[in-house]
């Protein structure tokens, strides 16, 4: 096995990394760049903790190679915040009460975030379908529908000054 | 924990081909949303994996009136879902899509992978079967293209030879006055099915049964065909007894596994039920 040289792009930030190849990409963000928002779960494809957006879209980082997402734009947790200030759909998950222990918090937000960027006045069954990928153990689900769906209507967008 | 491999990443098709063939121990990734599992469960542990994910000359979906459709192999789960193309001529592909995994996992995940993989439980191969579908592959010797239905060959295990990689899937267009369904059983939203059975019916311009197709999922180690049900179906009036007694064939001719989700009982029981339903729904569409 060889390590190798790899460049990610995390937030808009590059990375150069000397990883070797079975490195997943949820184990280069946390252990590589330790951006540790991103959560590590179930490892099987199926809690969605660990979901970042590849170019925009929405997967699990638990099973992706980090190898795969060169040359592709990440976007983590971290990533919402600009500025300083909370995205929308984050000020919406603590005004709703969306968080209770928080694990599946980050990766439940990017699910919620990817659903916006790709539809931006969802109804209530396509918030539950755009998270189906995201699992909550405290089964918090409908205030984080609620959340999504308050961000939906407006309710957290900036005000310009 | 994953084992240690080398990482081979082939620019072009050709390239692939080449590594793919100077290689031995050597496996191929795409999405590798089922091939990473099986890895981390220490299931294979390959020298070298060959990524072929970026490989654009695979990643296409096309339709003509004439010759069908033609989706690439590294064309992800969610462009399929979201075709018009498709959504328009093979809706039952659509909503297989929609409801295969979870959108993160349709995100990144081929079809390409998903054919490969042969898992039993795997969605889309039932589906295809049931429009006839085809499938290319091939590596640096050669192209073959056969019928989806004898691609597999057992569980995981498909009649790939060493160094050839699947291309492209083949839906030829459907006849006139033809219906298709599918529906799997689980009890967990994006999980893999218990069971699953996929149908299709074309009907006569008399309004009897031209053609069926009956395919179950995970029913066995590979996609399997109830052809002494669609035997029984060809040529009638079609209606609910004969749906019923067809289901009742497909619960005879499947050899399911029991496991944790279910016992071969309840899978021949469940297998039953969903054929006489899909075969409705597949009638009910054909008729419209």
């Amino acid at each position: 096995m060889e390590k190798q040289l790899l460049r990610l792009t995390v937030n808009g930030q590059e990375y150069e990394l000397y990883i070797n190849p079975k490195t997943l990409l949820v184990e280069a963000i946390r252990d590589h760049i330790g951006l540790i928002g991103t959560k590590r779960g179930c490892d099987t494809v199926s809690c969605g903790a660990c979901t970042v957006m590849i170019d925009g879209a929405s997967v699990k980082s638990c099973s992706v190679l980090a190898m795969q997402a060169e040359g592709a734009q990440i976007t983590t947790i971290e990533g919402l915040e600009k500025n300083g200030k909370l995205a929308p759909i984050q000020k919406a998950f603590l005004d709703h009460g969306s968080y209770q222990c928080g694990f599946c918090a980050p990766g439940m937000i990017m699910s919620a975030q990817a659903l916006l960027n790709e539809n931006p006045a969802p109804t209530e069954w396509e918030i539950r379908e755009g998270i189906e990928g995201n699992i909550c153990r405290c089964t918090g689900y409908n205030s984080i529908v609620r959340a999504i769906d308050a961000t939906a209507k407006g309710k957290y967008a900036e005000v310009k000054s | 924990m994953i084992n240690d491999f080398n990482y081979l990443k082939p620019g072009t098709l050709e390239e692939a081909f080449a590594m793919y063939a100077e290689h031995d121990d050597c496996k191929v990734i795409c999405g590798g949303q089922s091939l990473l599992i099986v890895m981390r469960q220490g299931m294979i542990a390959p020298e070298y994996l060959l990524d072929i994910k970026h490989i654009k000359e695979l990643n296409y979906i096309k339709f003509d009136k004439k010759d069908g459709l033609k989706i690439g192999a590294t064309t992800i789960h969610r462009a399929i879902e979201k075709s018009d193309v498709i959504k328009k001529n093979y809706p039952v592909l659509v909503a297989m899509e929609n409801k295969l995994a979870s959108i993160q996992v349709r995100n990144w995940g081929t079809i390409g992978g998903n054919i490969a993989h042969a898992d039993p439980a795997g969605d889309p191969a039932p589906v295809l079967i049931a429009l006839k579908a085809s499938v290319k592959f091939g590596g640096a010797a050669g192209e073959k293209t056969m019928p989806l239905e004898d691609f597999f060959v057992d569980y995981f295990e498909t009649a790939l030879s060493k160094g050839e990689l699947v291309l492209e899937i083949q839906v030829p267009v459907p006849e006139p006055k033809t219906g298709a369904a599918y529906q799997k059983f689980n009890l967990l939203e994006s999980d893999m099915g218990v069971v699953a059975a996929a149908a299709s019916v074309t009907l006569n311009g008399n309004g009897k049964c031209k053609d069926a197709r009956i395919v179950l999922g995970n029913a066995g180690p590979t996609p399997r065909r109830i052809k002494r049900a669609e035997e029984l179906l060809a040529g009638k009036v079609l209606n609910e007894k004969l749906f019923a007694e067809a289901g009742k064939i497909a619960s005879e001719d499947c050899e399911p596994v029991a496991d944790i989700h279910a016992s071969e009982e309840h899978r021949r029981h469940i297998l039953g039920v969903l054929t006489k339903r899909m075969l409705q729904k597949a009638f009910d569409e054909a008729k419209a």
